[in-house]
């Protein structure tokens, strides 16, 4: 049997051993993988609020740090409510606290503290968020940051809850 | 898919020239008012013999495989399409290549079209458009045992044109006692015009 040349295999008579893809086939392959997209992130949604509990769980108090510990301006990181979960305890005066999770609510890069401004300040894409109560000032992200509520019991700050 | 088994009968000699074949294929949805059959008179001065002409679907079509354009394909099942709107582009290669004369371009719309054996129809399992109309059995569509019970012709389907050997989907009925049909091409050119001409027998157009 003759090898095909190179332009009779492109351009074949038969239907078959053509690779002509229709508008409509087209059409179809998108129509497929839009759905199964949506479908996936479907079965993902429902994955994480499975495994996150659906909001009515009861977070764990955590003592985070001692009251004396950060400097005024500083900032350290600790891990609320879970052991995946990095979040920023800031000391803002000498007796205010705040804390705030620390992934950007952008694309989940950790924000760190930029005391000279008072903003929580995201690298990665340029975010600023305000450090009083986490709204965002400038950049992509979208959302305020997660607020962690703090108690003080005695010479201790315990993490108790989201804000 | 056309049913396996499922075959094209042509026998020119049953034709009465009655215009049924023309004007069903012409009613058709897919090309409404453009009929794919042809119908020929063999020797309009002498006789009032008409011809059928459908698409042969050769097996290894010529048509197809002078197009330019990737324009005509043929389906698994043997059917070689008409050509694909998008893809042709109206050079005539096929009008001229095809032994049979099949292949018509119509100018305004820069296309060619030819009869695809009403593929819609076939592939469906029901009978082509011409072959439901013909009353004379001219068109026949059935499996191959039932028109050979009936009929004392013989369907054949190979075609000598000169040095060309063309093998073809649709089968010729052959009259009793003649074997296979040889067209000596180059003696049917030289030979005498005017007995040769055919003309179409197209309603509408000046007899």
């Amino acid at each position: 049997m003759p090898e095909v040349p190179t332009w009779k295999d492109h351009f074949p008579i038969s239907w078959v051993d053509d690779h002509f893809v229709t508008r409509r086939e087209f059409t179809k392959s998108l129509v497929w993988v839009s759905l199964a997209t949506f479908l996936a992130n479907a079965v993902l949604a429902v994955l994480g609020r499975l495994k996150r509990g659906w909001g009515n769980e009861t977070l764990p108090q955590v003592q985070v740090a001692t009251l004396d510990e950060l400097p005024v301006g500083g900032a350290r990181v600790f891990y609320y409510p879970g052991v995946d979960d990095p979040c920023l305890l800031v000391r803002l005066d000498t007796d205010r606290y705040v804390a705030f999770g620390q992934k950007c609510t952008h694309l989940g890069c950790p924000v760190n503290y930029r005391a000279a401004a008072r903003r929580l300040y995201c690298p990665c894409h340029e975010g600023f968020f305000d450090v009083e109560d986490g709204r965002v000032l400038a950049g992509p992200p979208s959302r305020p940051l997660p607020r962690i509520a703090l108690e003080r019991r005695g010479a201790e700050l315990w993490a108790v809850g989201k804000a | 898919m056309i049913e396996p088994g499922m075959e094209f009968f042509l026998d020119p000699s049953r034709c009465i020239g009655c215009q049924a074949c023309y004007h069903a294929c012409a009613e058709c949805d897919t090309h409404r008012g453009v009929s794919m059959i042809h119908l020929e008179y063999t020797d309009r001065a002498a006789s009032p013999q008409t011809v059928p002409v459908v698409c042969m679907h050769c097996e290894d079509p010529a048509c197809a495989e002078v197009c330019p354009a990737d324009a005509i394909k043929k389906t698994a099942d043997g059917v070689v399409q008409s050509a694909l709107a998008s893809h042709c582009i109206g050079c005539m290669n096929c009008v001229l290549a095809c032994p049979f004369g099949v292949p018509r371009y119509l100018p305004e719309l820069d296309l060619m079209m030819k009869c695809d054996m009403c593929y819609d129809r076939t592939s469906a399992g029901k009978r082509p458009m011409c072959v439901t109309v013909c009353p004379s059995g001219a068109l026949a569509y059935g499996p191959r045992p039932e028109i050979e019970a009936l009929r004392r012709e013989r369907p054949m389907n190979t075609f000598v044109f000169g040095p060309q050997v063309v093998q073809t989907k649709v089968h010729m009925m052959l009259p009793v006692g003649v074997e296979a049909l040889e067209i000596d091409v180059t003696a049917f050119m030289t030979s005498a015009p005017e007995a040769t001409k055919t003309h179409h027998a197209e309603p509408g157009a000046a007899a």
